[in-house]
């Protein structure tokens, strides 16, 4: 363990302090530990503050990752105090019990060091769930009127705003348990571009979405969606790709 | 899981909820009117309806717990998927033999 509390007082902050937070960071790759730094507990602090904190002014060997600090990006989740979240919209007063913290990098991916993880698998399984646009017209035809309440875009749009943040994939215990599992991002993305009108890859994505590590791994523990800090519901939606996987396997349109 | 064991397993389970009420109310409607072992026997051996009740319900269950066991043993040991599913192959006939066996014991003359 190793405390700096002495450099964690930056010259003039002394007045806007309240007391001192005791946070614990994990430092190092697979195999590192959690070393304990003292950082002033201000008003309005969020976790990436207190990360931010460290890095500028106690250790700026510290890595982590972020960068629009206002919840749209969706690269500073991390692991707080034993829940991914996103750091940038967590308020450390919400969040810290008795002034402690112990933040670490998401779960289910591996460590690059400290705080950042290699997000590679995340974004690969959305490939393989065919989460990509498939369009069925070009640049020169009209444009396809999309009524917004019709039942598929409503459900399309229910999903969409997913900033791929990867807390749902560091919640999952599917994930946890089977290194094949899509997870719920990706899972979430296929049933939103399922129910788009405007796309054209439905039976190729039902299909890679069916098979074993696809949808009908998931169980529903809602982990997910109790943690999406969009207060999205991916639950929901792969209960849904699991009604139409099995309805279109019994039509014959996709193989097991 | 994939789509086909998800289907079996889900249609399996449904085969399975409205016979295990009814074998819950044999077992009262036994146990009320304090049957003897020979009563029972004397109402399901030479029985086609009963033969053919648990008969079903042997092969669902087999077929249900066998694929469960599947996706315990995949998430939970080292083991690989095609591995476990030897393995809960190999458990599905077990059951089903042993539910065949108990079947036969009380519908045969």
């Amino acid at each position: 363990m190793q405390n700096k509390r002495e450099n964690a007082r930056p010259q003039g902050a002394a007045a806007r302090m309240h007391s001192e937070l005791s946070v614990s960071l994990w430092r190092g790759g697979e195999h590192g530990r959690y070393e304990t730094y003292g950082v002033p507990q201000r008003e309005s602090q969020t976790v990436l503050d207190v990360v931010t904190f460290v890095q500028r002014h106690i250790d700026p060997t510290l890595s982590y990752r972020f960068a629009c600090r206002v919840g749209i990006c969706g690269s500073c989740a991390m692991t707080v105090n034993g829940k991914p979240r996103w750091t940038c919209r967590t308020h450390v007063a919400k969040v810290a019990h008795g002034g402690r913290l112990e933040i670490g990098p998401l779960e289910n991916l591996p460590v690059i060091k400290d705080l950042a993880t290699d997000m590679r698998a995340f974004f690969e399984k959305w490939q393989q769930a065919k989460g990509v646009f498939a369009p069925t017209k070009s640049r020169h035809e009209a444009i396809m009127p999309i009524r917004p309440d019709t039942p598929a875009r409503i459900a399309a749009d229910a999903a969409i705003e997913c900033i791929n943040c990867g807390v749902c994939y560091s919640a999952c215990d599917t994930v946890r348990w089977n290194a094949d599992y899509l997870g719920p991002a990706a899972l979430t993305r296929a049933w939103t571009l399922i129910n788009d009108e405007r796309d054209g890859g439905n039976t190729a994505r039902l299909q890679a979405i069916s098979g074993s590590g696809g949808c009908h791994a998931c169980h529903s523990h809602q982990s997910c969606q109790q943690l999406c800090p969009q207060s999205l519901n991916p639950t929901a939606a792969i209960a849904g790709l699991k009604r139409r996987s099995a309805a279109a396997y019994l039509k014959g349109e996709i193989t097991a | 899981m994939n789509v086909r064991l998800y289907v079996w397993q889900r249609a399996t389970a449904a085969i399975m909820a409205p016979l295990v009420l009814v074998h819950i109310a044999v077992i009262f409607y036994a146990a009320r009117r304090g049957l003897s072992a020979s009563d029972v026997l004397a109402r399901t051996r030479g029985s086609i309806a009963w033969a053919a009740f648990y008969g079903l319900f042997v092969a669902a269950v087999s077929i249900h717990a066998a694929i469960g066991l599947r996706n315990v043993l995949h998430e939970w040991s080292p083991l690989t998927e095609r591995r476990a599913g030897f393995c809960a192959i190999g458990f599905g006939l077990l059951l089903a033999a042993l539910g065949i066996r108990a079947v036969a014991a009380v519908v045969l003359p």
